[in-house]
């Protein structure tokens, strides 16, 4: 019973440093001095940011399958929303169609 | 231009997509033996989803919950780089900051970075990173309650939806090379990751080593 106690006190102490961790950094980020945010290369850094992180987020998002990398129906939904994008298809319906692409090939 | 309302629009089906994937995290965290209260305040106060499931997965995988704790914050560094490049554009004052960190994730940083204009950036921002907020708390709960019985969000292509907005999202960046490129190296070694690293370093490392890139490309250039 004690260990059992003990775990669920860890258990709460890590979500407790859990918590003030992930808001620390979401707060630290917006607050950088603007000095910094105007330095030249942070100007240039900040301008590739997003397609490095998208570019990272989409092939994790659609690739990875905890620690390993698995094909599945979602490359395919995302080819689908390749295209439809090509084709100037607005966002939203885009996105609707490429998951119903995926849940459908799931069904078969 | 892209219009105010094309914006909204955007952001809740941002918001529709990626917070209905509560659902997976409650059933998950219960069915890891946490609590029904401690997975709902995981997801009310760190709000950042791989950082709960990555510290979920430690605990039911018999880790140190602190060690859990501290991978979790690890992978919530990115919020940090999030913060950075959201920042300029947002230019919020200290106390609307102190409002607005926890929703800085994946998805309202996505949203915001893309515009042209801060009004434009504050209205992708706070629309999408709100309504996942709620919505991802009103499903966590649900899947919290419900444990698997609840069904897989994957069967409704979820889990696919959320890639395809991203590549929207990247999709106006892909119009030079140079965009292309750091886009692809930033997905090549992002996934070269994948097998080696804990879930969520990839992204900020592959991400960082992408823009690392892209500014010696742009230095060369220039000399």
């Amino acid at each position: 019973m004690a260990d059992a106690g003990r775990i669920v006190t860890g258990v709460w102490a890590g979500i407790a440093v859990m918590v003030v961790g992930c808001f620390a950094l979401k707060y630290a980020g917006l607050s950088v001095p603007p000095s910094v945010l105007q330095h030249p290369l942070t100007v240039r850094a900040v301008e590739l940011i997003p397609a490095g992180l998208l570019g990272a987020l989409i092939a994790v998002q659609v690739l990875a399958d905890g620690a390993s990398v698995q094909v599945d129906a979602r490359l395919l939904a995302l080819g689908v929303a390749a295209v439809l994008l090509t084709l100037r298809v607005p966002f939203l319906p885009m996105v609707v169609v490429s998951a119903a692409v995926a849940a459908l090939v799931r069904q078969l | 231009m892209t219009s105010d309302r094309s914006i909204v629009v955007d952001s809740l089906g941002v918001g529709l997509a990626t917070g209905a994937c509560g659902v997976s995290f409650g059933a998950i965290s219960t069915a890891s033996g946490l609590s029904v209260l401690q997975t709902c305040l995981i997801s009310l106060l760190v709000f950042t989803g791989a950082s709960q499931f990555a510290f979920v997965g430690i605990v039911a995988s018999g880790g140190n919950p602190l060690t859990g704790a501290l991978t979790a914050t690890l992978l919530g560094s990115r919020n940090l780089f999030y913060g950075v490049s959201l920042a300029p554009r947002l230019d919020l004052d200290p106390l609307a900051r102190l409002a607005s960190a926890h929703v800085v994730i994946d998805e309202s940083t996505a949203m915001a970075v893309t515009r042209d204009t801060r009004r434009q950036a504050r209205l992708g921002f706070y629309w999408t990173g709100i309504s996942i907020f709620v919505l991802w708390n009103l499903t966590t709960f649900v899947g919290a309650l419900a444990g698997d019985a609840i069904g897989d969000p994957r069967t409704y292509g979820l889990d696919a939806a959320v890639g395809a907005a991203f590549l929207g999202l990247l999709w106006p960046r892909l119009a030079t090379w140079k965009g292309r490129i750091v886009a692809l190296v930033g997905a090549a070694v992002a996934l070269g990751l994948v097998p080696v690293t804990s879930a969520g370093l990839p992204i900020v490392l592959g991400g960082g080593v992408a823009v690392l890139l892209g500014m010696l490309w742009r230095t060369r250039a220039a000399s």
